[in-house]
C-alpha cells in the first residue's frame, strides 16, 4: 500500500537550502560559481523574441502571393526602423504608390508566396532571472541558470497568491489565534512581510494593500474573500503568477484556523530580519507549495538546531487536515493495522489521535499530516 | 513478443499514474480455461525528483505482486523474468502511462467546427490532452495565435486543414504560424518538437517548406479527406508512434522501461478507449465509460451514427472537472445551487467554499463523516452530468455537411444538436474512478450515475472494480481474448439495470405498472411519477418482466408500448426510475426539496438514513 498520510508541510528553523533559478529558454549566466548573490542580484538573462506582426502584403500592395518577393525592397532578415518602408507596389505607370510602412522598430522574418504574407518580428525583451535568496551560487548550468544554496529557517505555507517578494518581518498579530483585521495594519508596515493570526479578512487585505505590504502570511483565508479578491473563482490551484500587489501565503487552510504554533513562533523569532516569500502554488504531480525563507548568516548557522523528519508511528505529532477534527494538533495513541468503517462508511486504515487535552478519537490516516520535529 | 496466444499464462501489466503505478497479475487457470486477474500490486510512481526513474516504481508495484502471488517475478537483479517456469516469472509485460502529465497536444485546423474539431477528435482518441485548438476563425489575431502557441510548450501539435484538393492558403498560413512561434517541446530541451501534418494532402510541400528547419516534421494522410468523411485512423496511430519515440524518451526511466515491454506503452486514456470499443464490438453493445479523476473526467463512448448506421468510437477530456485537484472548478463551472439540489440537509455557503477548497488543497483526504461523503458525491454528480454534456455537444455527425432538414427537424432541436448520443439506445453504462469505485455502498454508485447520466429504458450498470481498464485496453492489442475475459468477469462488477421511461409526468400521475419475476417472487405495481423504486436482483441473475406504460410514457419500445424483457441483475439489483426524462426540477422550497431527497435515497437504501435524517432536521 502506498504511503496513505501526507507527509506534511515542512516548517524548519534550520535548512540547508538550493534553489534552481532558470530561464524560460536559453540565454546568459552572469555570475560564477562561489559567488554570494543577494536577493534581487540579476543571475541569468536572456532576449525573448519579439512579437509577430502579421502583414497582409499582397492583400494591401493589390498583387498576386507568388509575386510579393518583387514589391519588397528589403530582403529577408532585413532590420527596419519604425516607419522605413520596406515593401512598395506601383500603379497606374507609376503614379499611384502603395508603400508598407514598419509599425515599429523589426525585422522582417518570412514573406510568403503562398499566403502573401509578411511577418514582422518586433524587438526582443529582455528577461532576467534573480536569485530571489540572499546565497552562493554552487553551481552554473550553461545558458540556462544557475543553483544557488543558502541556510535557512524555512517554512512552507499550504496556499498562495502572487509571486516572489522580499521584506524585513514584521508580526502583526500576537497570537496564532487572532485574526488580522484592518486595524492591525498602519503605514509602518510599507515594504515589510507581515505575519498574522487565524485569517485575514478581505478588508484587512486590502488597507494592507493600500499600505504597500509586500507579502502577508496568516493561516486561513475565507474563499468567498479569494474569489472576490482575484475576481474570478480559482478553478485549479495554480498560481503565483497574478499580480495584486501583493503576495500571500496561507498556512494551514480555508477558513478561519489558527496559525499552527511552531510556524508562529519561528516567524517570531525573526522580527526585523530580511525575508524572501513565494506564494507561488501548484496542486498536482510535482507540487509546488508557497513557502516563507529567512536565510541566515554564517554566525547564526552555528546556533541552528537539528530537523528530524518524523514516520507516523505511536508519539508521532500530526495535525487533521479535513473535518470533523479539521485544524486540531494531537499525537498518535495507536495505528491499528486493520481497516476500519468509518462514519461515512468507507473503510480505511485509521489512527488513534490522542489532543492536547488529552481526549481521543480516530482518524483515517489519509487525514493527517505529520509535524516534523 | 513472439509467443503465440495460447503459451501465454501469466502476465503482468502496470498502469504508471501520476501518483501511483499500479500492477496487476493475470493468471490463465488451466481447470476452468478461463484467464482472471488475481492480483494487485500498487506503488508511488517516481517520475519525480529525488529518484526520477519510473521503473522504481513499476519494479516495487511488481514486487508487491510478486510477494502476493508466491510467484517469483524479479530476479537477483530486479529484473522482470520473463522465461516462465513453474511459479517462476512472467510470459509478457505490458504498461500504460500518464505520469508526467500524459500527453499533451495542441491542435490546429481550419475551421473551428470541421477540420479542426476533426483534428481534436483524433488527439483525443490517441489519448492525449489537448491543450488549446487553433482555428483560423477562433476569432483570435493571429499574433495572439502565436503567443498562446509558444505559451503553451506542448509535446506534440497535429496540424490539419483543408480536403484534398481544396485551397492551401489557410492551412499554409497555420503552418506560417506555427514557425513563427518557433514553439518548443515541454520535455527535454535538446530535440525538436513534433508536429504530424494531416490535412490537404496538395499542401504538403508548402507546410514541409514553411516548418521542417523548425521542428520534426512527419506528414501523414488527411484526416478530413473530404467534407462527409473523417480518416482519423492514420494521424491517430502516428500521435502513438510519436509519443513512444519522442515523448516517452524525453521522462526519466522511459528507454529502459520501453525495453522491457513486450507491446508499445500506450497513453493510458487511450488504453481505456481501446478496451470500451473492443467490448462494445465484440458483444454489440452502445458503451458509455466514465472515468472521474482528481484532476480530470474521461468520458468514452460508443454509438451507433445514426447516418452511417455504423459504430463510432469518441472520447473527451473535461480537463477541469475532477474529484481533487479540480473540484474547486466543479463548483465554479456547475454552480453552488446546482450541487446543493443533491444534500439532503441545509448547507451554508461559506462553509461549503471553504470545505470544498480545503479538499482542493489536500486532495488526498476521504470523507470521515456522512456529511462530508455526502457532500463530496453531491458534487461528483455534477462533475459527471457537466462532462458528459461536453461528450454529447462534442460527439456529433460531421459538421459542414449539407444535410436536407423537414420541418419536423426544427422542433427536434436541442443544445446538443447532431450528437450521436441517444440514451434510449445505451446498453451499457460503465463508471470508474474513487469516487464510483470505492464508494462505501455500490447503491452510491448506482445513484450518482443515473443523477448525473439520465440513462433512459433499460441501461445496465457497472463500476469497474480498481481500475484496471488501462492495462486490458494495451492487453487487447497483444492477446483480446485474455483482456476480454479479464474485463467481463473480474473488472466489471455489475451493478444491475436502471430502467428509467422517457417523458414528463404529472404530478401525482401514474407512469406505468410493471411485472417483475424475481428469483425471490414475483413482484407486481405501479410506478408513480417522482418514484424510485428498487427491487435485489443478484450478479448474474436474470429476470423476466413485463413493462405496461401509461399515456405517453416510453419504457423502451416506444410512447406507449406494452412489452415483455428480460433485466440483468448486480450488487444493487434493479431500479425503476420513475422521474422522467428529462430529469423532473426538484421543488424550489428548502424543505420540499429536502424531503424529496431523503425519500429517493431512503428507497434506493443509499445513506444510513438514521443518520441522515438527523442531518435533515435542522432545516
Amino acid at each position: 500500500m502506498a504511503h496513505a498520510y501526507t507527509p506534511g508541510l515542512k516548517v524548519s528553523p534550520k535548512i540547508h537550502l538550493s534553489k534552481r533559478r532558470i530561464l524560460p529558454l536559453k540565454g546568459e549566466v552572469i555570475v560564477s560559481v562561489g559567488q554570494k548573490v543577494g536577493s534581487d542580484d540579476v543571475v541569468a538573462r536572456t532576449e525573448l523574441p519579439g512579437k509577430v506582426i502579421p502583414v497582409n502584403a499582397a492583400n494591401i500592395l493589390g498583387v498576386p502571393p507568388a509575386e510579393l518577393p518583387r514589391f519588397m525592397l528589403k530582403p529577408d532578415g532585413s532590420q527596419l526602423k519604425k516607419d522605413e518602408v520596406y515593401a512598395m507596389a506601383k500603379s497606374f505607370f507609376g503614379l499611384f504608390k502603395t508603400p508598407l510602412k514598419a509599425p515599429e522598430d523589426c525585422t522582417i522574418e518570412n514573406v510568403s508566396t503562398i499566403t502573401g504574407k509578411v511577418l514582422l518580428r518586433g524587438k526582443p525583451f529582455p528577461v532576467e532571472v534573480k536569485a530571489y535568496i540572499e546565497s552562493k551560487v554552487i553551481e552554473v548550468i550553461p545558458k540556462e541558470g544557475v543553483v544557488v544554496e543558502a541556510w535557512a529557517a524555512y517554512a512552507q505555507g499550504i496556499f498562495g497568491i502572487g509571486g516572489e517578494t522580499h521584506g524585513p518581518l514584521s508580526m502583526a498579530c500576537d497570537s496564532p489565534g487572532e485574526p488580522l483585521s484592518p486595524e492591525k495594519i498602519s503605514a509602518e508596515y510599507r515594504g515589510r512581510v507581515i505575519v498574522g493570526g487565524s485569517i485575514v479578512t478581505a478588508a484587512a487585505l486590502k488597507k494592507a494593500i493600500d499600505n504597500g505590504v509586500k507579502a502577508i502570511v496568516v493561516g486561513g483565508f475565507d474563499d468567498q474573500d479569494l474569489r472576490n479578491f482575484l475576481g474570478y473563482d480559482l478553478g485549479v490551484a495554480i498560481t503565483g503568477s497574478e499580480q495584486k500587489g501583493i503576495t500571500l501565503v496561507i498556512t494551514e487552510g480555508f477558513g478561519e484556523i489558527p496559525m499552527a504554533e511552531r510556524t508562529f513562533n519561528l516567524l517570531k523569532r525573526y522580527v526585523g530580519r530580511e525575508v524572501c516569500v513565494n506564494g507561488a502554488t501548484q496542486i498536482r504531480a510535482g507540487v509546488i507549495r508557497p513557502e516563507v525563507v529567512i536565510p541566515m548568516s554564517e554566525a547564526e548557522l552555528q546556533s541552528g538546531e537539528d530537523v528530524t523528519a518524523g514516520a507516523l508511528q505511536a508519539g508521532t505529532p500530526i495535525r487533521i487536515i479535513r473535518e470533523p477534527y479539521f485544524g486540531r494538533i494531537g499525537k498518535v495513541s495507536d495505528l491499528p493495522p486493520e481497516l476500519t468503517k468509518l462514519e461515512s462508511e468507507t473503510k480505511a486504515r485509521i489512527l488513534k489521535v490522542r489532543f492536547e487535552d488529552q481526549s481521543e478519537a480516530v482518524v483515517p490516516r489519509a487525514n493527517v499530516e505529520i509535524l516534523e520535529t | 513478443m513472439n509467443k503465440k496466444p495460447e503459451d501465454i499464462k501469466v502476465i503482468i501489466a502496470t498502469d504508471c499514474g501520476s501518483t501511483t503505478t499500479k500492477a496487476i497479475l493475470i493468471q490463465y487457470d488451466e481447470q476452468k480455461k478461463e484467464y482472471r486477474q488475481t492480483h494487485r500490486g500498487e506503488a508511488p510512481t517516481t517520475v519525480e525528483a529525488p529518484f526520477e526513474d519510473v521503473t522504481n516504481g513499476v519494479l516495487n508495484s511488481i514486487q508487491e505482486l510478486s510477494e502476493l502471488s508466491g510467484i517469483e517475478l524479479l530476479d537477483e537483479n530486479n529484473r522482470i523474468i520473463k522465461n516462465r517456469s513453474a511459479n517462476r516469472g512472467c510470459d509478457i509485460y505490458i504498461s500504460t502511462s500518464s505520469a508526467g502529465g500524459g500527453l499533451q497536444m495542441m491542435v490546429a485546423g481550419v475551421v473551428r467546427s470541421m477540420t479542426a474539431e476533426s483534428a481534436e477528435r483524433a488527439a483525443l482518441g490517441a489519448g492525449a490532452i489537448v491543450m488549446d485548438v487553433i482555428a483560423s476563425n477562433d476569432h483570435r489575431l493571429p499574433h495572439e495565435q502565436i503567443e498562446r502557441i509558444r505559451q503553451l510548450r506542448p509535446d506534440m501539435i497535429l496540424l490539419s486543414g483543408g480536403i484534398d484538393g481544396g485551397t492551401t492558403s489557410h492551412v499554409v498560413e497555420l503552418a506560417e504560424l506555427i514557425s513563427a512561434a518557433d514553439p518548443k517541446p515541454r520535455l527535454g530541451i535538446g530535440y525538436k518538437l513534433p508536429i504530424i501534418y494531416a490535412g490537404n494532402k496538395d499542401a504538403q510541400q508548402n507546410v514541409r517548406d514553411a516548418l521542417q528547419d523548425k521542428v520534426d516534421l512527419v506528414v501523414v494522410d488527411n484526416l478530413r479527406p473530404v467534407l462527409e468523411k473523417e480518416n482519423l485512423g492514420p494521424a491517430r496511430d502516428k500521435i502513438h508512434d510519436m509519443f513512444m519515440e519522442h515523448v516517452m524518451q524525453q521522462a526519466p526511466g522511459y528507454k529502459k522501461l520501453m525495453s522491457w515491454t513486450d507491446s508499445p506503452i500506450m497513453p493510458t486514456p487511450g488504453a481505456v478507449g481501446a478496451i470500451i470499443e473492443r467490448v462494445s464490438q465484440m458483444n454489440n453493445l452502445q458503451v458509455v465509460g466514465v472515468d472521474i479523476g482528481g484532476a480530470t473526467t474521461d468520458v468514452f463512448s460508443v454509438f451507433i451514427n445514426p447516418e452511417e448506421e455504423k459504430p463510432v468510437f469518441n472520447r473527451t477530456v473535461s480537463a477541469n472537472l475532477g474529484m481533487s485537484y479540480s473540484i474547486s472548478n466543479v463548483l465554479a463551472e456547475a454552480t453552488l445551487p446546482n450541487i446543493a439540489r443533491w444534500i439532503p440537509f441545509p448547507i451554508d455557503e461559506r462553509e461549503l467554499r471553504n470545505q470544498i477548497k480545503n479538499k482542493m488543497i489536500r486532495p488526498t483526504t476521504i470523507p470521515q463523516t456522512l456529511k462530508s461523503l455526502v457532500i463530496e458525491q453531491a458534487i461528483a454528480r455534477e462533475a459527471l452530468r457537466l462532462a458528459f454534456l461536453q461528450h454529447k455537444s462534442f460527439a456529433t455527425t460531421l459538421k459542414g455537411v449539407q444535410k436536407q432538414r423537414t420541418i419536423a427537424d426544427a422542433f427536434e432541436q436541442t443544445g446538443t444538436e447532431g450528437t450521436i448520443v441517444n440514451m434510449m439506445n445505451l446498453n451499457l453504462l460503465v463508471g470508474s474512478g474513487g469516487v464510483l469505485s470505492h464508494a462505501p455502498r455500490r447503491n452510491q454508485a448506482a445513484m450518482m450515475m443515473i443523477d448525473a447520466f439520465r440513462p433512459e429504458g433499460i441501461t445496465i450498470l457497472a463500476v469497474d472494480s480498481i481500475f484496471m481498464m488501462p492495462h486490458l485496453g494495451v492487453l487487447a492489442e497483444v492477446h483480446p481474448k485474455a483482456a476480454t475475459e479479464v474485463f467481463l468477469k473480474d473488472c466489471l462488477i455489475y451493478l444491475g439495470s436502471c430502467v428509467a421511461p422517457v417523458g414528463q409526468f404529472k404530478e401525482g400521475k401514474e407512469v406505468g405498472k410493471y411485472q417483475i419475476d424475481l428469483p425471490t417472487g414475483r413482484v407486481e405495481g405501479v410506478l408513480q411519477q417522482g418514484e424510485v423504486k428498487l427491487f435485489p436482483l443478484g450478479v448474474g441473475q436474470k429476470a423476466k418482466a413485463t413493462f405496461e406504460p401509461s399515456g405517453k410514457a416510453d419504457f423502451g419500445h416506444g410512447k406507449g408500448i406494452k412489452f415483455d424483457t428480460e433485466l440483468d441483475g448486480g450488487v444493487v439489483g434493479v431500479i425503476l426510475d420513475g422521474r422522467g426524462r428529462p430529469l423532473m426540477t426538484v421543488p424550489d422550497d428548502k424543505k420540499a426539496r429536502i424531503e424529496q431527497m431523503l425519500s429517493w435515497l431512503e428507497n434506493l437504501n443509499v445513506y444510513n438514513m438514521t443518520e441522515l435524517r438527523k442531518l435533515g432536521q435542522a432545516v
